[in-house]
Order: structure tokens, then C-alpha cells, then sequence
């Protein structure tokens, strides 16, 4: 059991576990799943500049942010304490499409060293992947109103159709760097 | 005190995201790829759980732990919903991570993760900023 519990879990047993945080919220406090939420709030609580959108009573939302603490502590425990491989096991064709089209060598870890070692920050990959990725993550949440979290778990798990809306933009966005802009980049 | 409960679901929902490698990289662009079904299951499931678990909590009309009527406000449509699900679209292609998934790796020991928190926030002070002058 304990092997199990440190192998990489399948999508059958953390698919599940995660549909199962949307009515657990609910039942222990009645929060709807979210992240990028605390992305704002964070905001909110540290430079709120006299921003509307950023001046609102952030602290009855505080458990949003304890729950992300809770979730860099579970990826210190899931990680580290747990165990992991030390490569993913992603498929072959994409181990090979990654060498060909991005160059990529070392597959090790949870993301490729050659464009997310902070050492990239001194070229253009590591502003465009880290600092400018990381821009439009937060950019491009908060103005649709919410994440994978937010929309595609929480709302559709509500049958709400904008967030459909929403996770259709969200492939689209992501479909269109990995098929048009990456070919472009390399 | 009331606020531990969100911090040990969140320690759970972290450690779930961290075993199924949902937060790496490498696995967002096998599913941008269409390479392999795992991200297509983890997100599918959840959804299906998702969707019975409310069917039954609102037909059974079940409250929370402390008596109270479980709300769930709907969602309101507008330009940003597809505009801004698309730029998200183009940062997770780049960053292989959704905001969840930044801060477990943040806490799995990612240098990285930090950057792309930092650059969110930027994102998000931006939108808040500019939101009166962008096409809603």
C-alpha cells in the first residue's frame, strides 16, 4: 500500500479525488473551488493602489488563501516526502516531438531544466516562459473569471455553460502556443 | 482556527495534484499534444464526481457542517470569459501550470514556481488595473 501510495497515482484514482474537493468545500464551509482567486486577494492585501477591483474586504476571503499554503505544503509532502521519479512518464511520441521541435534533452524533474532554470532568466527563454507565461496565467484568470479549478472543475461540475465558454478559450489559447507558436519560437 | 480545515483539504487537493504529475510541464504538453488520455482523465473524472456530487447535494438538499443552506452562485457570462480563457490558454502552453498547480510546485521545491507566482500577481495587479478599459 505504501509503494502504491508513492508511485505516480493514475488518472482513475486523482481525477475522482479531485471532483471530490468540489463537494467537500461545500459541505465544510460553503466555498467553491478556486485558485487564481488568491492571486487577487494577494493583490488585494499587499498593493491594492487604490484599485477598485482590488479594494474590497480581502480578509473574509482568507481561507482561499490557506488553502493554497495548504496546497504548497501538500506539494512539498507529495514531492519530497512521498517520493517521486525522477522523470515523468509522458508518452514516447511526445518525448520525441520535444527533442525534435524544442530541442530539449533533459527530460528529468517536473519541468525542462533548458527553459525553467532560473539561469534561463539572463535570456529570452526564461523571460518568455516563466515571466511572460507566468504573466498571462494571471492576467488572462482573473479576466475570465476563474482557472481549471474555477471553471472546468467547479463550474462544470455546476453545468455551468460560460464556464464551457471559458475552457474552450482556455484550449484554444493553449492549442494555438503548442501547434502555431512554438513551431515559430524553435 | 476556522480556517485549518481549508488548509488540510488544501494540503490533500496538493498532494493529489503532485502524485498524478498534473503539475508538471511535461504532462500539460503531452495533453496539448494529444499524446496520451492521463490529463484527459484526471480533468474528465473530476468533472463527472464533480457533477454528481452537486446533482446530489442539491437534490437532497444536504447543508454544511454547520446547518447552513449550500449555496452556489452561477457563473456570469462575458467578453472576458473567452478572451481571458484564451491568453490563460496561451500562459498555461508556456508555463505548463494553472495557478494550483504553480503553488505545488512552489512547495515540491520548483526555483521556477516563485517566478511565475510573482509574474500571476503582475498579471493580476495588471487586469485589475486596466479591467474599466478592456472589452467585457
Amino acid at each position: 500500500m505504501l509503494e502504491l501510495l508513492r508511485q505516480p497515482w493514475p488518472w482513475y484514482v486523482a481525477g475522482p479525488l479531485i471532483g471530490l474537493t468540489v463537494p467537500a468545500l461545500l459541505l465544510i464551509g460553503n466555498k467553491a473551488l478556486g485558485i487564481s482567486s488568491s492571486l487577487r486577494h494577494m493583490c488585494a492585501a499587499c498593493v491594492p493602489a487604490g484599485i477598485p477591483f482590488l479594494t474590497y474586504n480581502w480578509r473574509a476571503e482568507i481561507w482561499n488563501l490557506f488553502f493554497v499554503l495548504g496546497i504548497g505544503i501538500g506539494g512539498f509532502v507529495g514531492y519530497q516526502l512521498m517520493g517521486h521519479p525522477d522523470t515523468v512518464a509522458i508518452s514516447a511520441e511526445t518525448v520525441r516531438d520535444l527533442k525534435t521541435q524544442m530541442g530539449l534533452t533533459d527530460f528529468s524533474g517536473l519541468l525542462p531544466k533548458e527553459l525553467f532554470a532560473l539561469e534561463n532568466l539572463a535570456n529570452w527563454k526564461g523571460w518568455v516562459f516563466m515571466v511572460l507565461g507566468g504573466f498571462l496565467v494571471g492576467f488572462g484568470t482573473r479576466y475570465a473569471g476563474g482557472c481549471t479549478s474555477g471553471h472546468a472543475i467547479s463550474g462544470l461540475s455546476n453545468l455551468q455553460w460560460v464556464s464551457l465558454v471559458a475552457v474552450i478559450g482556455f484550449f484554444a489559447g493553449g492549442l494555438l502556443l503548442t501547434w502555431v507558436l512554438y513551431p515559430l519560437l524553435f | 482556527m476556522k480556517n485549518i480545515k481549508y488548509l488540510v483539504l488544501g494540503v490533500l487537493f496538493g498532494i493529489i495534484l503532485t502524485k498524478s504529475e498534473v503539475i508538471s510541464w511535461f504532462r500539460i504538453q503531452e495533453m496539448f499534444r494529444f499524446q496520451a488520455f492521463h490529463m484527459y482523465g484526471v480533468i474528465g473524472s473530476a468533472i463527472v464526481v464533480g457533477i454528481i456530487s452537486i446533482q446530489l447535494i442539491k437534490r437532497n438538499h444536504l447543508k454544511t457542517i454547520n446547518g447552513e443552506e449550500i449555496k452556489l452562485a452561477d457563473k456570469q457570462y462575458n467578453h472576458g470569459t473567452w478572451i481571458g480563457g484564451f491568453i490563460f490558454g496561451l500562459g498555461w502552453a508556456l508555463t505548463g501550470a494553472c495557478p494550483g498547480p504553480l503553488f505545488a510546485q512552489l512547495g515540491s521545491g520548483v526555483a521556477a514556481a516563485a517566478v511565475m507566482i510573482l509574474a500571476a500577481l503582475a498579471g493580476t495587479w495588471t487586469y485589475s488595473a486596466l479591467r474599466e478599459k478592456l472589452p467585457m
